[in-house]
C-alpha cells in the first residue's frame, strides 16, 4: 500500500532550489501532530520568519546543540516529539544525542544529512565524504566520514534506519513506522545538496539515487531485525550497483578527483558494505 | 515542621513542596546532593515528578526548557563550571520567556581546580534576564526555591537561587519546613504566558526581525523591572502564611546607622555578628543584605546616599572593581572591599577588623583583603 504523503511545508517558504530539505520534511505529514525541534540550520531558514511559518505543525527553534534534550523535555507532556536536525547539529551536539539514546527518550530523532555545514557556506562535518572539496577542506577532506547511523545502532535503541529524498516512500514508511514505536528512534536521511555539492538544482532526486544505486549510500533499517530495504536490496550483488565513478564525477565537490582515490572510494564502500551485511547476520 | 538539613537538602525539599514535575540535572560539587536527594525521592515516590539523567549541564537546562514549554513545573541545580556549560542555554531560556527556577550552588570557576564558595559564577547570569536572589541559609534557600516558582511564573522570566558551596549547602541547620497543605495554598498552579501544544502550530524562536526583537528585549526589561514589585508583594504575602520577612533587601541596624556595609550570601550571618559588636561599642554600624541582585535594589540603596558606604565584595569584574562594588557605586559612593574569593575563609574577626577600617576611614576605594 503507498502511504499519502502531504505537504507540511508550504509554498512560498525560502529554501534554495532543489533543497533536499525541503523535499524531506514532505515525510512528516505521516505523523499525527508532531511537534517539530529544530536547532540552528538551514531549516532554522527554511521554517520562515517570524510571525509567520512555513510549516503546518508547531517549531521549537533551540540552540545548535540542545535539541534532543529540549525534545525529551517536551516528550514528558506528548507523544510525537521530533528532532529535525543536520549533520551539523549532530556533531556539535554529538554528546545530547548520544544522551537521549542512552536514556531511549520518546522522540524520533531524523539527521537530515547534507553532508557539510551548508548553512554557513559549506564547511566540513563529520559526515562529509573523504576528499569531498568544502570550505574548510579546499584540497578534499582527508578525515573518514563517520557512520552516524551505525554509531545511532550501537546504543541498542528500538528503531534506527537510514534514508534518501530520493526514496521517498521508503523514507515516508520508516517515519511512519517509527512514529508506532515509543522510545528512542533514529533516522539518517541521506540530502544531497546542489549548492553544496556543486551540481544543477533540477538534479537532487537524481543524485540521491545515484548515491543508492552506487553503494555509496545503503538504505537499512533496524527495528529489533536489520534489514536492507528498497533500492538497495538490488545492490546487495556488486555487480548491479552503478559504477561509484559515475556518482562521483557527477558533482563538483569531488572535481578532479584522481582514479586511484576514485578507486579508494570503491574499497571504502565495499567495507560498508561488509559491515551492514554482517549486521544484517548479527541481527 | 523544624527539623535538621542542609541548604541542599532545604532546596529539594522546596522543589519537592512546589510539586515539580520535572527535575533534570547533572552532578557537579557541590550541588551533588540535591541531585541525589531528588532522585531519591522520585525513585520512593514521595514526590511525582519524573526525574530525567542528563549527560551534561547544557542538556539539564535544555530538558526543564523543552517541559516548561510543554507547561511542566521544572527545576535544575547546578553550580561554577556546569553553569559556564549550560550557559548558552541560560540566554535562550530568559529571552523565551519561560518561567523555571534553578538552584546555583556558588563555586570558584577554575584553575586551578577548587569547589569553594565564590560569586563570580552566579554573577554571570546579571546580564541574561534571570532573577537573581542569594540565600543566607539553609531556611533562605527552601523559602527562596519556593517563592521562586510563583514570582517566575507571574513575570515569564527565570529565577536562580543562590547558596554559597559549603557553608549553606552541606551545613546542616535547624529549618522550619513548612505543610504541604500551606505551600499549595501559597503556590498556585502554573501559569505562563504560553505553552506549545500538538494542536497549536505557532512557532518559538524562529528568526524575527531586529526591531521586534529589540521590543521583546524592551519587554524583558520592562518585566525585570515590574518584578520588583512582584518580589515585594510575595516577600508580603509569605510572611502572613509563614512568618518569615522576605523582600529585595534586608536591613540589619541601618536605621540610624551612619556606617553601612553592604553584602549579599552566607557571610552575611558572621558580617551581622561584626555589626553586633561595634554596636557594642557604640558605633553606628549596620548592613544592608542584598537578597536579589537582579531586579537590582536601587531604591532600597538610594535610600543610604547620606551614610558612608562599604561593599564587601566575592566577586571580581577584571580590570574594574568587585561586581557589586560596580553596581552599588552605580547608584551611591561606596567603597569596595575584596574578600573570601575562591572559598579564602572569612570569619567575624575578619569583619569586626575589617568595619574598623571602615569607620576610621582607611579602607582604599578598592581594597584586596588578601590572607
Amino acid at each position: 500500500m503507498r502511504l499519502e504523503i502531504g505537504c507540511p511545508l508550504l509554498p512560498g517558504n525560502p529554501s534554495c532550489q532543489g533543497c533536499p530539505h525541503s523535499i524531506g520534511l514532505k515525510a512528516l505529514s505521516v505523523l499525527e501532530n508532531p511537534i517539530v525541534v529544530v536547532p540552528a540550520g538551514c531549516t532554522t531558514i527554511i521554517a520562515g520568519m517570524h510571525p509567520k511559518s512555513s510549516l503546518k505543525f508547531p517549531v521549537v527553534h533551540v540552540p545548535f546543540a540542545s535539541a534532543p534534550a529540549v525534545a525529551c523535555g517536551l516528550s514528558k507532556a506528548y507523544d510525537n516529539v521530533v528532532v529535525w536536525m543536520g549533520d551539523g547539529g549532530a556533531d556539535i551536539g554529538f554528546a545530547t544525542l548520544s544522551g537521549s539514546a542512552v536514556r531511549n527518550d520518546n522522540i524520533i530523532v531524523i539527521v537530515s544529512d547534507n553532508e557539510a555545514y551548508m548553512n554557513t557556506g559549506i564547511q566540513a562535518s563529520g559526515t562529509t565524504f573523504w576528499k569531498a572539496k568544502t570550505t574548510t577542506s579546499p584540497t578534499g577532506k582527508r578525515e573518514e566520514k563517520k557512520d552516524l547511523a551505525l554509531i545511532m545502532l550501537m546504543h541498542r535503541v528500538p528503531y534506527v534506519a537510514t534514508a534518501s529524498v530520493g526514496y521517498m516512500h521508503d523514507f515516508a514508511q520508516k517515519v511512519k513506522k517509527a512514529g508506532e514505536i515509543r522510545g528512542f528512534r533514529f533516522i539518517h536521511l541521506h540530502s544531497p545538496c546542489p549548492p553544496g555539492w556543486r551540481f544543477d538544482s533540477s538534479k537532487t532526486v537524481e543524485i540521491a539515487r545515484m548515491a543508492v544505486k552506487s553503494g555509496a549510500w545503503i538504505l537499512w533499517e533496524y527495528d529489533g531485525k536489520f534489514r536492507l530495504t528498497g533500492a538497495s536490496r538490488k545492490c546487495r550483488d556488486k555487480g548491479k550497483r552503478i559504477p561509484i565513478e559515475e556518482y562521483l564525477r557527477a558533482q563538483g565537490r569531488f572535481r578532479g578527483i584522481s582514479d586511484d582515490d576514485v578507486k579508494e572510494i570503491e574499497k571504502k564502500v565495499d567495507e560498508v558494505w561488509n559491515l551492514v551485511e554482517s549486521l544484517e547476520k548479527m541481527f | 515542621m523544624k527539623t535538621i538539613l542542609t541548604g541542599n537538602y532545604a532546596v529539594a525539599e522546596a522543589v519537592k513542596l512546589s510539586r515539580v514535575k520535572v527535575i533534570a540535572a547533572y552532578p557537579i560539587t557541590p550541588q551533588t546532593t540535591i541531585v541525589e536527594r531528588l532522585a531519591e525521592m522520585v525513585e520512593s515516590g514521595e514526590i511525582d515528578a519524573e526525574f530525567v539523567r542528563v549527560e551534561s549541564e547544557h542538556s539539564a537546562l535544555a530538558v526543564v526548557y523543552g517541559s516548561s514549554l510543554a507547561g511542566l513545573r521544572s527545576f535544575t541545580a547546578t553550580s561554577s563550571h556546569g553553569l559556564l556549560y549550560m550557559y548558552e542555554m541560560c540566554w535562550w531560556v530568559s529571552n523565551a520567556r519561560i518561567p523555571l527556577v534553578m538552584a546555583v550552588v556558588t563555586r570558584t570557576i577554575g584553575p586551578p581546580w577548587n569547589i569553594h564558595t565564590d560569586h563570580t559564577d552566579i554573577l554571570t547570569l546579571r546580564d541574561s534576564g534571570w532573577i537573581i536572589s542569594m540565600a543566607e541559609n539553609a531556611q533562605e534557600a527552601l523559602d527562596l526555591t519556593i517563592q521562586g516558582f510563583k514570582i517566575s511564573e507571574r513575570v515569564n522570566l527565570p529565577f536562580v537561587v543562590g547558596l554559597d558551596a559549603f557553608v549553606v549547602s552541606h551545613t546542616a541547620e535547624v529549618v522550619d519546613v513548612p505543610e504541604q497543605d500551606l505551600v499549595d495554598s501559597f503556590l498556585p498552579e502554573r501559569k505562563q504566558a504560553y505553552v506549545i501544544s500538538p494542536d497549536d502550530p505557532i512557532a518559538v524562536g524562529n528568526i524575527a526581525q531586529n526591531d521586534v526583537t529589540m521590543r521583546l528585549r524592551y519587554d524583558m526589561a520592562k518585566d525585570m523591572e515590574r518584578s520588583k514589585e512582584v518580589i515585594r508583594e510575595v516577600g508580603d504575602e509569605f510572611e502572613k502564611k509563614f512568618g518569615r520577612k522576605y523582600g529585595l533587601v534586608e536591613h540589619y541596624m541601618t536605621e540610624d546607622a551612619d556606617y553601612v556595609v553592604v553584602m549579599s550570601g552566607a557571610w552575611c550571618g558572621d558580617a551581622k555578628e561584626a555589626v553586633d559588636v561595634l554596636r557594642s561599642r557604640g558605633i553606628p554600624i549596620g548592613l544592608l543584605k542584598l537578597t536579589y541582585l537582579r531586579p537590582f535594589p536601587k531604591e532600597e540603596l538610594k535610600e543610604l546616599e547620606d551614610r558612608e558606604v562599604l561593599v564587601v565584595d566575592r566577586s571580581f569584574s577584571m580590570g574594574h572593581r568587585g561586581i557589586l562594588g560596580l553596581e552599588v557605586g552605580n547608584v551611591l559612593d561606596c567603597k569596595n572591599v575584596i574578600a573570601g574569593l575562591c572559598g579564602v575563609d572569612m570569619g567575624v574577626e575578619d569583619f569586626v577588623e575589617m568595619f574598623n577600617r571602615f569607620v576610621r576611614g582607611e579602607i582604599e576605594d578598592v581594597e584586596w583583603w588578601l590572607k
